[in-house]
């Protein structure tokens, strides 16, 4: 079975960003990208799935600049068989990457489609839902344990009150959630291996897919600042401050 | 210009977090005008209809009541929603696990985008948001005729119920039946707990790492027992298999904006920040006096959990 893997490239989780002065957008410039750390979950399920002798192949797929390249490279690095990258330097709103996904599902004819759940960036938690919607697939959506047999999967899936089991029939689209599994690192000798993989670069317009959206960002603010509190002494003082100043008891 | 509001719920009963879905669904209406409808779609819903008929500001309930929506499903829901879609300007749902599921898929199905979790109406077609783990709040419009939405609930002030004016919406039935092959329920492991819910809770008590372990997660009992409280936990709690992933408060887990939020044991990575900051009045409690906690808390504590949390729940 192939199996397709989506990953974008996103600030790194650690960096704390920071609002350009016209609030016209967050400022990522020189500032630490990386893989989106729920993409990082999709790949490594993608190679477990491998290493099971489920998955026959691996298709690492991005969309953005140039530079969405690297996060390819580290997909490969990681135990992808080869990569698609559809090269825009427009943003991408998640209706259109799923868009664009679903032209390359229709190409590729994958048997599973692993996505992460969402982008730390935009924190959509949108694009595995409209694939799948766009597509006619089913979905196991924030996966929390996969099990493929035959052609059923069966998704555990992390849900408000617990967890909840779904069986789907393949092929399927999944979205992955943190505890999934442990991403592995890539050793030298893989991330040296993974410049030789193929890497098929292709653009929205040789895939017939419109990127306008009809959603303009229009600002972006920072939060409200909290104000910086006080620190107490004693458990009595906290009890006394949280009664008869915050009132909150 | 109407309305429709997905409403949740489970086992029976209308979830809290529909009111405030309703309260957002309003705040766009006093802009589009048109009428908020509720629907409630599952199996043997009809107590559920009952309770969404008495929310204020509610026009009429629709129950789609079929074993095809039982456990909503994302592939049957999505079909029921994209049907109905034709009578409304917008479809709103909680940012619950069922409506993120859900609402992409109607979108998509619709061709239109979806804005997530949204906290502020500032107009018919704006809206605000958090992105980057909530460090930045983006304004939004959208030109879409159809706005697919899910709502943040901690953004918005739940609508009260008219169970005591003895009035209610009208409730209509849907007949919609779609036939779904792809996917089937197995099963639920749901964690049991007393306690209110972690999202709606007035007060609430999380342990991060230095917790220790699980079994001292027990020194919270006591504490949450007597301000009425959820317990919550970090992610790293979580990842250390202290509690079950189900209490995560984070970018990645439940967003919640309690009255008093008490962290214990929590550093206070963005990540978990994402989850609580906009709590009314933040403590920390924490032996590491430079952790990044303290410039959030309103009151800090500097001390040992383990000395600290016997002694609070004795005095409290």
């Amino acid at each position: 079975m192939k199996v397709l893997v989506a990953v974008k490239r996103v600030v790194d989780y650690n960096v704390k960003i920071r609002v350009k002065p016209d609030h016209s957008d967050v400022d990522l410039t020189n500032v630490k990208m990386a893989m989106n750390p729920f993409c990082e979950i999709a790949v490594e399920e993608a190679v477990r799935l491998k290493e099971k002798g489920v998955a026959t192949e691996i298709v690492a797929v991005t969309i953005g600049p140039k530079a969405a390249q690297e996060q390819l490279r580290t997909a490969l690095a990681l135990g992808a068989d080869r990569a698609i990258h559809i090269q825009t330097d427009e943003k991408a709103e998640s209706l259109a990457v799923a868009k664009l996904l679903a032209k390359v599902v229709e190409q590729e004819q994958p048997g599973l489609t692993i996505l992460g759940k969402q982008a730390i960036d935009t924190d959509n938690n949108q694009t595995g839902q409209m694939l799948a919607a766009l597509t006619g697939l089913p979905q196991g959506t924030f996966a929390s344990e996969v099990v493929i047999e035959n052609d059923k999967m069966h998704v555990t899936r992390e849900i408000d009150g617990g967890l909840q089991t779904i069986e789907l029939t393949l092929p399927a689209i999944v979205t992955t959630d943190l505890r999934l599994n442990e991403p592995r690192y890539a050793k030298l000798p893989d991330i040296m291996k993974a410049k030789k993989k193929p890497m098929d670069v292709t653009t929205p317009a040789e895939l017939g897919v419109e990127m306008a959206s009809k959603v303009t960002l229009l600002k972006v603010e920072s939060p409200a600042e909290r104000k910086g509190g006080i620190k107490v002494g004693s458990v009595d003082e906290l009890i006394d401050k949280l009664k008869n100043e915050a009132k909150v008891l | 210009m109407s309305l429709l509001v997905l409403a949740e719920h489970h086992d029976g009963q209308l979830s809290g977090a529909t009111a405030h879905v309703v309260a957002a669904a309003q705040a766009i209406q006093q802009h589009s005008g048109g009428d908020v409808d509720l629907l409630v779609a599952g199996e043997h819903v009809a107590a559920v209809a009952e309770a969404a008929a008495k929310l204020d500001g509610v026009n009429r309930v629709r129950v789609a009541d079929h074993a095809a929506y039982a456990h909503q499903l994302a592939e049957p829901m999505g079909a029921l929603l994209a049907e109905l879609a034709g009578d409304y300007s917008y479809l709103l749902a909680g940012a619950s696990t069922t409506g993120k599921n859900v609402m992409p898929r109607v979108a998509a199905l619709k061709d239109v985008s979806q804005i997530s979790e949204i906290i502020e109406v500032d107009s018919a077609d704006t809206f605000k948001r958090p992105i980057y783990a909530g460090n930045a709040i983006a304004t939004v419009q959208s030109a879409d005729p159809l706005k697919v939405l899910t709502v943040r609930s901690t953004g918005f002030d739940a609508v009260g119920s008219l169970q005591d004016q003895g009035g209610s919406a009208a409730i209509e039935a849907v007949d919609v039946v779609v036939d779904n092959a792809q996917s089937t329920f197995i099963k639920e492991a749901l964690a049991q707990s007393d306690r209110p819910e972690l999202a709606g809770a007035k007060i609430v008590v999380s342990g991060g790492r230095g917790m220790g372990n699980g079994e001292n997660f027990k020194l919270l009992d006591g504490i949450a027992d007597k301000l009425g409280a959820a317990i919550g936990a970090s992610r790293a709690a979580v990842d250390a298999g202290f509690v079950p992933n189900d209490m995560q408060v984070g970018q990645t887990g439940k967003i919640v904006a309690p009255e008093l939020y008490i962290a214990v044991g929590i550093s206070g990575a963005i990540q978990h920040l994402a989850g609580m900051k906009d709590s009314k009045v933040i403590v920390a409690i924490n032996k590491d006096e430079e952790a990044p906690i303290f410039q959030v808390a309103d009151y800090g504590l500097v001390g040992d959990l383990f000395e600290i949390l016997p002694e609070l729940e004795q005095k409290l």
